[in-house]
């Protein structure tokens, strides 16, 4: 009877949860989505606590409370912070699919060897392998994320570097085969340990190689990672719910992964592998051409002149914390009837749906929010292209300059509009260290200086006196 | 004995379904996304519950707490964030 209860709430916590996902389609009813997937998981906790086997309910409950003390803080980060949040709990997720495979593989070394078939050891070693790699990878992610001093955050590479990082895949994997295949021979239980061992090295060297422009990407694969830790924990625990649950999440990374790569024009193994920052700056061959600086004056002018307003915003947005500025200078435009629409690239930001999440922070209404491919096709009817801290995302050498690392990435046409003015921190070029050629266009004028200063600058103009 | 092929069906067909359902999400939703899934697949608690509370030798029931913890720290984390960051989305 008892057993039946569990079965039956993993059935109804599954239906929750693929409704949960499905609300998700539009934002009217995603906090739906949210509800039910609460309830899903309440529904699965509580049906598996009332077990008899379950005994220590101590030990239960002094972890549930530790969940909450970290839990609460954590979802209270500041939205610029979401993308390490969000590293740190694939992070958590794979240390805990670690962590129950290594527990399993002990409980049934001493007390039931006759556990280990072939299908279960296999999914138990895809499972420590994929929960311990997602582990110290998500928490490197994370630190290069959060600016943690001791990380690099330029992508560091160094000769033979995939060499060995598939070395110490492949030796983990080899030792894995040796374990499904003798799980229990006298070697085994001091062979597991080096497998944890070579997948934790292997999750830090993976991530090392990765810049800031890539972390959309290397997030949804680590995503994707997590759930499909999930999934072997599932086939591990005999639990069609931990394989459901774990599917949608894996598929989640999935798509969201290929989406990012085909933002950029790139594969997975070349984003993994790749080292797209340690690319030499195009060669500065032919005539320099000079940057056109423009004042806070003449930029309000040029803005309060136009009709369609097309707002780029970027990583730099996010940096510079501009978005509440924007969100007043966008006040001040529709004011004076001016049409203002953001573009946003999928991959602007540090995660997929970045430069969203803070726009909306700000009150900026989400029809006015539109998507790249949308977007283009308009451009050329766009009086002011606004790019504020995006630079890549722009960069009209990936249309053009075939030798260039970004060559065949989608871009936001900005250089298409009749005037451009860029919003740029310093004059250094972006994290991918290419050189911009939108930014020394014949309509291009430079606005230099951190984004919400500037922002806050232009909104003054159009408060203050002389506009109307 | 476990039927393992049945699991590969069920692996199969929810991935299946998670790739038909995701690729209808809102474009403008793929952060709040990512947080709700992470949280989904926290359900690995159920695992870890039982790791820790069961009748099971001390090492192993330290090792499902921690795994616990986390599992944990995911779900709550992770519905906080999405129903925090879904607020904000309004039409006007």
């Amino acid at each position: 009877m008892i057993h039946a209860i569990e079965q039956f709430a993993a059935i109804a916590a599954t239906v929750l949860f693929i409704f949960a996902l499905y609300w998700m389609n539009d934002p009217k009813t995603a906090r739906r989505g949210v509800y039910a997937g609460v309830a899903g998981m309440a529904v699965a906790i509580a049906a598996t606590w009332i077990q008899p086997e379950i005994i220590h309910h101590a030990w239960i409950l002094l972890a549930i409370a530790a969940g909450f003390a970290v839990g609460v803080p954590l979802s209270r980060v500041p939205l610029t912070a979401v993308p390490q949040r969000t590293a740190l709990s694939h992070a958590f997720g794979g240390l805990a699919a670690g962590l129950v495979g290594t527990a399993e593989y002990y409980l049934w070394l001493h007390e039931g060897p006759e556990q280990f078939t072939i299908f279960r050891m296999s999914a138990l070693v895809v499972e420590i392998i994929l929960g311990f790699l997602t582990f110290t990878g998500s928490l490197m992610a994370a630190g290069k994320l959060q600016e943690v001093r001791w990380i690099p955050q330029r992508p560091v590479t160094y000769l033979g570097q995939n060499f060995v990082n598939l070395g110490v895949l492949a030796a983990a994997v080899v030792l894995g085969v040796l374990l499904v295949l003798y799980p229990t021979a006298a070697w085994a239980g001091r062979a597991f340990p080096l497998i944890i061992a070579l997948a934790l090295l292997f999750g830090i060297l993976l991530i090392i190689p990765i810049g800031g422009a890539d972390m959309p990407t290397v997030i949804s694969i680590l995503n994707s990672y997590a759930g499909l830790a999930a999934v072997a924990m599932g086939f591990v625990l005999d639990s069609k719910l931990l394989v459901t649950a774990g599917a949608l999440d894996g598929s989640s990374g999935l798509i969201l992964s290929i989406i990012m790569c085909r933002a950029m024009n790139r594969s997975f193994t070349n984003v993994l592998f790749g080292a797209f920052g340690s690319v030499k700056k195009v060669k500065a061959g032919g005539e320099q051409k000079e940057w056109k600086q423009e004042s806070v004056e003449g930029a309000a002018q040029l803005l309060e002149q136009a009709s369609q307003v097309v707002v780029i915003p970027g990583y730099g947005m996010a940096v510079a914390q501009a978005q509440h500025k924007v969100r007043e200078l966008y006040d001040q435009l529709t004011k004076r009837g001016v049409t203002v629409r953001f573009a946003i690239h999928p991959v602007a930001g540090r995660m997929p749906g970045h430069m969203n999440v803070l726009l909306a922070e700000a009150d900026i209404p989400y029809p006015a929010l539109v998507e790249m491919d949308e977007i283009n096709p308009e451009m050329p009817q766009c009086d002011v292209a606004l790019v504020i801290g995006a630079n890549d995302v722009v960069n009209p050498a990936a249309r053009t300059v075939t030798d260039s690392p970004i060559y065949g990435m989608p871009i936001i046409e900005a250089d298409k509009a009749k005037t451009v003015l860029a919003i740029k921190r310093s004059k250094n070029p972006g994290f991918a260290g290419i050189d911009n050629e939108l930014y020394v266009q014949d309509n291009t004028w430079m606005l230099f200086g951190d984004a919400k200063s500037v922002i806050g600058e232009l909104v003054k103009q159009f408060a203050g006196s002389g506009f109307h | 004995m476990t039927d393992y092929w049945s699991m590969l069906f069920v692996f199969v067909l929810a991935t299946f379904i998670g790739l038909g359902v995701i690729r209808r999400v809102s474009r403008l939703l793929y952060t709040p996304l990512m947080s709700l899934t992470n949280a989904i697949s926290a359900i690995a608690v159920v695992g870890s519950l039982v790791v820790a509370g069961a009748d099971y030798p001390k090492t192993i029931r330290i090792l499902g707490a921690i795994a616990l913890f986390a599992s944990m720290t995911n779900i709550i984390s992770g519905f906080l964030i999405t129903d925090r960051m879904l607020k904000m989305f309004k039409k006007k």
